[in-house]
């Protein structure tokens, strides 16, 4: 494989710095050794927000006894500082892993599944939730078998707080009877619709409401984060897709999480899902099947179906895909040689002009997805009058303020693209009437925007 | 934007309009158009505005006692029961025209828990409670444009920065937010051409860009106006040309405290924005034009200890426009008195919210109750024409 081949379709692109990864064996190599992305720019997860939220909600008690008090104000004000600025730190490491890391599979696979997982903060008591479960959930398990990403994340407080688990009661549960609360489907619904099986697979409704009986009992509290509270667990066993769930606490739901994440419909559903967002919107069908027959037969480990992906011929076609807004910016701050470091030390009002409100501007407020079926992968939802005109703003405004001085537009040109610097882009970027233009054409161009 | 989710939610809940069965009886407006000379305008007012502060009850004898630190000074007279906060006050012109109008005690069908976000997601959505959270992930208004074939993407603008829920889905739709800089010396944009000449998205989409934000130089020129001015002045030109449909959200309305102060900005803001698009558009497409401002709950009765209020359920709707038939408020009145409110502490809603909506929609481009109340508001009884268009 080539260096731009790696950087485009299965990384944060150009250039790769020496010794990179760039063939299979050593990519899943690195893949499967440790996380060291995660140990230079570390990030919270639930064991860091508890106490940020605790903090946030007994100011807030606090003040609603004495609205006119002015340290309770003050100190509530503090709070939700502090649980924002987790948040943006989490943006900030989310980049810095991401410009650091050598060929950039490993960040690339964390937003695959963080997208796929999306969960958005609700109210800012939770601005660093989404974070957490990234932490948590996800980065630990991005080559073991699905069972137990899936597992981890529908027992995360981010996920059963997003999608309302957290109130749901069995109906006939001691806290559900007694409250005439009830059930809420919203996570059953999604688990099976988005995270596991798929729409239009064969399930119906009463299965979305058996999972979510079977899902009652799960929950948050303040002091630990995740819960089991068997007063809210609907008592009996639960027939999901013609299996029997019966136990008690979170045996049950785990043993049904775990036949879902090797059902014969994930692994299409997530095969599908993988080419389309990897290799092209409307993606080869042998490819799709190639990844769902890798899925079935090593019991959905993610580890094989990635390196079946990596090896797959029809992953390397050509470049159909745009550039997701956190891709363009990480790949344009990598060739601009900006570092981690310098993104994680950047002055606070600098990173949210230059780097946070772009994200939003061109369509990708960091974790903050329409809904839970995360962000559109069509190259239209991203390449639109609007959001193209951001990107072509950023790029001839912004890089002139990080890279001081700006390279040399032809020489930024073949940094940026390697082989796929187009002649079109070439010729240009040697006419423009200053380098922050020039350098501007070639990150406004359609070779640096598509992968 | 982002069409995929929308088609796979309806394919879940069944209300997809491509496959409805009363597509076929769906009259359009003759003319080149698909929807004709009609122009409909929705603003989601963000945060939940007190309709009992902006169109105050003064003619019921519970209002006064509810609230003692708000609505002072009074408001100004609309009908002898009804009074129109001062904030507002611009807009009496428009009301004595019969171009200004308001649904009261009106509300989605959202109820009980009073959170922003699922009450701005049921609105746009335009679905009751007995659909579950994210099973339908398109807009309503996107979901009337699904109706409408060979709809050509310049019909519809959701503009600004904001996200519009309401305007997403299959139908196509441009998006554009006015303040969205464009900016290249006259060199950059030819070599940008030259580099875009080859593919056909870059080249088409910049080019579109381009001309949306006004050629080149425009951006720095602008720099005195509002963002709402900014705005608005979009929404005019692009109304007054090929788009039937705008939407646009405005926030401010959260007013938890001290309301007394709070509630002006938005309201005059508001009040700004109906001026402007009256003035930009003329007589001749005002009058051809509905605008529908509506929240996504109201507010307690009572006011709180903070001189705000809190998040509530009955609300009102502002309807303004040359094709409205204003000067009145429509709705039920249910009564402020504690048995007759909603949990014994909010306005008691009467009506839909969508009824009106669906009503609307109805009279100006002709689509079929059933269309209304299957595809585009699934399970909605539109009852009696409320008659708010002339």
């Amino acid at each position: 494989m080539s260096d731009s081949w790696v950087a485009f379709r299965f990384g944060y692109g150009l250039p790769l710095p020496d010794g990179a990864p760039v063939q299979v064996p050593a990519l899943m190599a690195a893949l499967r050794g440790p996380d060291l992305a995660a140990q230079a720019h570390p990030a919270g997860g639930m064991a860091a927000l508890l106490p940020l939220m605790a903090a946030m909600r007994d100011t807030r008690l606090a003040l609603k006894q004495a609205p006119k008090d002015k340290a309770a104000n003050k100190a509530e004000r503090r709070a939700v500082k502090a649980g924002k600025a987790m948040a943006v730190a989490g943006l900030r490491a989310a980049l810095a892993r991401a410009l650091d890391s050598p060929d950039g599979l490993r960040e690339r696979l964390v937003a695959f599944w963080a997208d796929h997982f999306t969960t958005v903060a609700r109210g800012r008591a939770y601005f660093a939730l989404p974070g957490t479960l990234i932490e948590d959930a996800i980065r630990p398990h991005l080559t073991a078998p699905f069972a137990q990403m899936l597992v981890a994340v529908t027992l995360h407080p981010a996920m059963l707080l997003y999608l309302d688990q957290a109130g749901s009661m069995g109906p006939t549960s001691k806290r559900g009877s007694a409250r005439g609360k009830g059930l809420n489907e919203n996570l059953a619904r999604e688990l099976l619709e988005l995270h596991t099986l798929g729409v239009g697979a064969g399930y119906g409704q009463a299965d979305v409401r058996a999972m979510a009986e079977l899902l009652t009992g799960l929950t948050f509290v303040q002091e630990k984060g995740f819960a089991f509270d068997a007063a809210r667990a609907e008592p009996g066993a639960e027939t999901v897709l013609g299996v029997t769930y019966d136990g008690t606490g979170v045996a049950p739901v785990q043993a049904a999480l775990r036949d879902l994440a090797r059902h014969p419909a994930t692994a299409r559903h997530l095969a599908t899902k993988l080419a389309v967002h990897f290799a092209a919107d409307v993606p080869d069908a042998g490819l799709v099947d190639a990844l769902a027959a890798v899925w079935g037969a090593a019991g959905g480990d993610l580890g094989a179906v990635v390196q079946a992906l990596l090896e797959h011929p029809a992953g390397r076609g050509p470049a159909q895909k745009a550039r997701q807004p956190f891709e363009f910016m990480v790949a344009a701050l990598r060739a601009l040689g900006v570092s981690g470091a310098q993104v994680v030390g950047m002055k606070e009002d600098v990173f949210a002009r230059m780097i946070a409100a772009p994200l939003a501007e061109m369509g990708q407020p960091y974790l903050a997805a329409p809904g839970p079926d995360g962000w559109p992968e069509e190259v239209d939802a991203w390449i639109n009058p609007q959001r193209l005109a951001a990107r072509i703003t950023w790029a001839m405004e912004v890089p002139g303020r990080l890279a001081v001085p700006l390279p040399d537009p032809r020489a930024f040109a073949a940094r940026a693209l390697g082989d796929r610097a187009e002649e079109r882009l070439v010729w240009a970027a040697a006419r423009a009437e200053s380098r922050r233009e020039g350098v501007g054409l070639v990150l406004a161009s359609p070779g640096f925007n598509r992968r | 934007m982002e069409r995929r989710f929308f088609l796979k939610g309806l394919g879940l809940a069944g209300c997809s309009v491509a496959a409805h069965p009363w597509l076929s009886t769906v009259t359009l407006a003759q003319g080149g158009r698909a929807l004709g000379e009609n122009r409909l305008v929705v603003i989601i007012l963000r945060g939940a505005m007190d309709g009992l502060d902006v169109v105050q009850p003064r003619g019921d004898r519970d209002f006064a006692g509810l609230r003692p630190g708000l609505s002072v000074p009074p408001g100004l007279p609309l009908d002898g029961f009804f009074a129109l906060h001062p904030a507002l006050g611009d807009l009496m012109p428009l009301w004595a025209a019969g171009e200004l109008g308001f649904a009261h005690a009106t509300s989605t069908p959202y109820r009980d828990k009073r959170s922003h976000f699922d009450g701005q997601d049921l609105l746009e959505a335009g679905t009751g409670m007995d659909v579950a959270a994210g099973a339908v992930r398109d807009g309503w208004l996107n979901r009337m444009l699904q109706a409408v074939p060979g709809l050509e993407a310049e019909t519809a603008y959701a503009i600004g920065r904001d996200a519009v829920p309401l305007l997403a889905g299959a139908a196509p739709v441009r998006n554009w937010a006015p303040d969205q800089r464009l900016v290249l010396s006259a060199q950059g944009r030819l070599l940008l051409d030259h580099v875009y000449h080859d593919d056909d998205l870059f080249r088409e989409t910049a080019a579109e860009a381009f001309a949306l934000a006004g050629g080149e130089g425009m951006g720095a020129g602008d720099a005195g106006l509002s963002d709402a001015d900014e705005l608005v002045d979009f929404a005019v030109e692009r109304l007054a040309g090929a788009a039937r449909i705008a939407a646009f959200s405005q926030t401010g309305w959260d007013t938890h405290k001290g309301q007394a102060t709070a509630l002006n900005k938005p309201l005059r803001r508001l009040g700004a924005t109906l001026l402007r698009l009256r003035a930009g558009l003329g007589p001749a497409v005002w009058g051809r034009t509905t605008v529908l401002a509506m929240t996504e709950f109201g507010r307690t009765a009572r006011e709180n200890g903070n001189g705000g209020t809190d998040h509530g359920t009955g609300g009102a709707m502002l309807l303004a426009g040359g094709a409205v038939r204003g000067g009145r408020v429509f709705g039920q009145w249910p009564g402020l008195a504690e048995a007759a409110l909603y949990d014994r502490r909010d306005l008691m809603p009467t009506r839909d919210v969508r009824a009106f909506a669906a009503h609307v929609m109805r009279g100006l481009y002709g689509f079929d109750r059933g269309l209304l109340e299957g595809a585009v508001f699934p399970g909605l009884q539109m009852g009696d024409d409320p008659g708010v268009l002339r």
